[in-house]
């Protein structure tokens, strides 16, 4: 059932079902369990600039995906346990919600069992999720969909006090957007927890990652419209025990995040890692690559060298013995090098040592730093191993320090 | 047009099926209120004398496209609509610029077989879109099976189970989607967010002598010298053009309304507008970016020679909601289409690294 309110004190319910709408200014229109999925829709065309539609608590059932395209629109639910936006053999659409309006607000609801991505935001100027699950019921499996929060092209997001469980890539992805700030989420049993992708400034912090395949990503990848993404700070998350056997379909780049990565940062600049609790990874607790292990491309944009890391005052800890994958296997090959009787431990922090041949040979802007991280331990990969680089566990040459980045204040 | 939205109606918690809002389109002739509400009813805009049988009011020019997109096997019947006095405006390759007041009409429709026109059809939707002063905007209106003399107004769009007798023979079935008013843009606004028309391009309109004849109607103005007109091939007819020419004309109708460097699928940086010419913009060893399963575990867009290689082809013969390309309006394989796009990738030349 659909109904529309002009200001919330005329609102009126007769059947004894609490208001959705109430305590809502502005215009709002009110969905109550039981209201169609042409009727939600319906509401998703009709609601004016500014307005609020509310959903009741209760089920609601979808087969195709819902869109949004009206500016300065807030969607809630009545908690993220009560309200259940629920796209259980969805038969169309390539997502739950399409959101494509400026000024968006999303929170106290779910989002299940889309056939793929859960909620995606194109290019809007002003994101708010917030109070926000999505989760795949069926646990980890690769025909889950593959992003759940997922902005892209988008400015100015805060994604905060979220859930995401399932997701077959990324349970929390922005993407090639601007001024971010990711924080207090729990992102756990997806492919990747949180990936920020492309993007320049953002703060990802107070977050939980754990028993995902990887737990916190940032990633600059070739050939898309925004490229070499700058300004990451990952600070004061909790990320522990990502050891999900890693269940991307085939041939997606997450798909080579080796099971058991706290933190990885490919290709990315200007990236500030503290103040993180990073344990218990199978493969690395942080890791720091160039694109070169990972492929060919030709984008004659994209810088595929990470520059400007700076990896400081993390509490690191754990065994890491059981590294998978290709660049699994590149840690073994390099640790066999360095130690050939062993222990095959890997240490806290790896970097695969790929450096641009056409920049400065350690110029001091461009290196990657670490320190202050207690005992943790690190490896040079020397990548490629047969080309005379040479592994090297020595962390001397990254005894440095960045400027600290700025916060992102939104 | 502005939708008109009923804020006062105060609803308990009953049904409310919006009303119909004052819809009422001057004169006798077919004409639309580009600054009003939608008509609840298709027949208010006296677009058809017959709408079952689609028969077109005095003025609506119908007419066909080289190469349409492809619909879940649909049928559809095309026709524009001009103010009186008014005519489109010639476009090399855009699309024709229309005056305020312009009607664009499609209509859906399946045969009951399709090796038999002459058994007649059953009607499915009528799409339009109207301009006005500041843009375009579109909505559908939804035939009911057993009663093909008018339509209603699906805001929302709906779902309809359909039946036909296939090419072969054989009895085929689909969940045919009306898209909503949303979802006209994720074709229709091929960039900048603003929508506009696909198929009333020079290229496409050109056949049949359908321009002289939209020329000599007064209908369209600006336009070149006749040996000047670009010509789209007929994607399924080898006679048209070359191989090349009529699978980039195909996935120009069928996916650059999203692949283009300002469209909905920017993000993905495949871009499959005619105007792309470096081979990897199109495809050609290009990784997938945030395809999720819609990679298919192929490590390229296109891998020349290899088709079961080649992420376009997974996508395309693909029925799955989160893997299927389009994503909007097929259920169904287009055949026909997808062994053009595998003959066009087998004989590419080179390869991926």
């Amino acid at each position: 059932m659909i109904s529309r309110f002009l200001v919330a004190p005329l609102l009126f319910t007769a059947c004894g079902e609490a208001d959705p709408c109430e305590g809502v200014t502005g215009v709002c229109l009110g969905l109550t369990a039981g209201a169609s999925a042409t009727e939600v829709q319906t509401a998703m065309i009709e609601v004016p600039v500014g307005g609020t539609i509310a959903f009741g608590a209760g089920t609601f059932r979808f087969e195709s995906d819902l869109s949004l395209d009206v500016d300065g629109v807030t969607i809630r639910g009545a908690g993220q346990d009560a309200t259940i936006l629920s796209f259980e053999g969805q038969t169309s659409g390539a997502q739950g919600i399409l959101v494509t309006g400026d000024a968006f607000t999303i929170h106290d609801l779910a989002i299940e069992d889309t056939a793929g991505d859960s909620l995606k935001i194109l290019g809007a100027k002003g994101v708010t999720i917030h109070d926000v699950r999505v989760e795949w019921t069926g646990g980890p499996k690769p025909t889950n969909g593959a992003y759940g929060l997922y902005p892209v092209q988008c400015e100015d997001v805060i994604i905060e006090d979220s859930v995401v469980e399932g997701a077959s890539d990324a349970g929390i992805y922005v993407g090639q957007s601007h001024r971010i700030v990711v924080r207090n989420n729990r992102a756990e049993l997806n492919v990747a927890g949180i990936e920020i992708e492309n993007s320049t400034f953002a703060d990802v912090h107070g977050n939980t990652a754990t028993n995902n395949t990887g737990g916190i990503l940032v990633f600059n990848l070739p050939g898309l419209d925004v490229a070499n993404g700058a300004g990451t700070r990952v600070f004061d998350n909790e990320i522990f025990e990502n050891n999900t056997e890693n269940f991307a379909p085939p041939g997606n780049i997450v798909g080579k995040v080796p099971t058991g990565t706290g933190i990885a940062i490919l290709a990315a600049h200007q990236v500030e890692v503290f103040g993180n609790t990073i344990r218990d990874h199978l493969s690395i607790n942080i890791g720091v690559i160039s694109y070169v292990p990972i492929g060919s491309f030709t984008d004659p944009q994209y810088d595929q060298y990470p520059t400007a890391i700076d990896i400081h005052d993390n509490a690191l800890s754990g065994v890491a013995n059981v590294p998978t994958g290709e660049l699994g296997a590149a840690m073994i090959t390099a640790i066999g090098e360095l130690r050939p009787n062993g222990p095959f431990i890997v240490p806290d922090i790896a970097w695969d040592g790929v450096v641009d041949p056409a920049r400065v040979p350690g110029a001091a802007g461009d290196k990657l730093c670490i320190r202050g991280n207690g005992d943790a331990d690190f490896i040079n990969l020397g990548w490629p191993l047969n080309m005379g680089d040479v592994p090297s566990e020595s962390m001397a040459p990254h005894d440095c320090a960045h400027a600290p980045l700025p916060a992102v204040d939104l | 047009m502005k939708r008109a939205l009923l804020l006062l109606a105060l609803v308990a918690c009953g049904g409310d099926d919006g009303g119909d809002p004052a819809c009422d389109i001057p004169g006798s002739g077919p004409g639309v209120d580009p600054s009003g509400a939608w008509c609840e009813q298709l027949s208010s805009y006296r677009l058809f004398t017959d709408l079952a049988s689609q028969a077109p009011a005095d003025g609506v020019i119908p007419y066909a496209i080289n190469t349409p997109l492809f619909s879940d096997y649909a049928v559809k019947d095309r026709f524009v609509w001009l103010p009186p006095g008014a005519a489109m405006q010639w476009s090399d390759a855009g699309a024709f610029a229309m005056p305020a007041g312009a009607v664009v009409v499609k209509t859906f429709g399946y045969l009951a077989d399709r090796r038999d026109p002459g058994q007649g059809r059953r009607l499915l939707e009528t799409r339009l879109l109207v301009r006005a002063e500041d843009g375009w905007s579109g909505a559908s209106y939804v035939y009911a099976e057993d009663d093909p003399s008018d339509a209603k107004l699906a805001i929302a769009g709906a779902m309809l189970d359909t039946r036909w007798i296939h090419d072969d023979g054989s009895e085929r079935t689909n969940r045919y989607a009306v898209p909503n008013k949303n979802q006209c843009k994720n074709c229709h606004a091929e960039a900048d967010e603003v929508i506009d028309l696909l198929g009333p391009k020079a290229r496409h309109i050109n056949r049949d002598a359908q321009l002289e004849h939209l020329i000599e109607l007064g209908a369209l103005t600006g336009a070149p010298a006749p040996s000047t007109w670009p010509r789209a091939p007929v994607a399924l007819d080898p006679a048209t053009g070359s191989l090349d020419a009529r699978a980039r004309a195909w996935l120009d109708i069928n996916c650059a309304n999203c692949h283009n460097p300002r469209g909905a699928a920017r993000t993905s940086g495949l871009y499959l507008d005619l105007a792309q010419t470096t081979p990897v913009d199109f495809g050609v060893c290009k990784p997938p970016v945030a395809a999720g399963r819609g990679s298919g575990g192929r490590a390229f867009g296109i891998v020349p020679g290899q088709p079961d290689a080649s992420i376009l082809v997974f996508r395309i013969e693909s029925t799955e909601a989160d893997i299927k390309m389009p994503e909007l309006g097929r259920n169904l394989v287009d055949a026909e289409g997808l062994a053009l796009i595998r003959e066009w990738i087998t004989q590419l030349p080179g390869s991926c690294p």
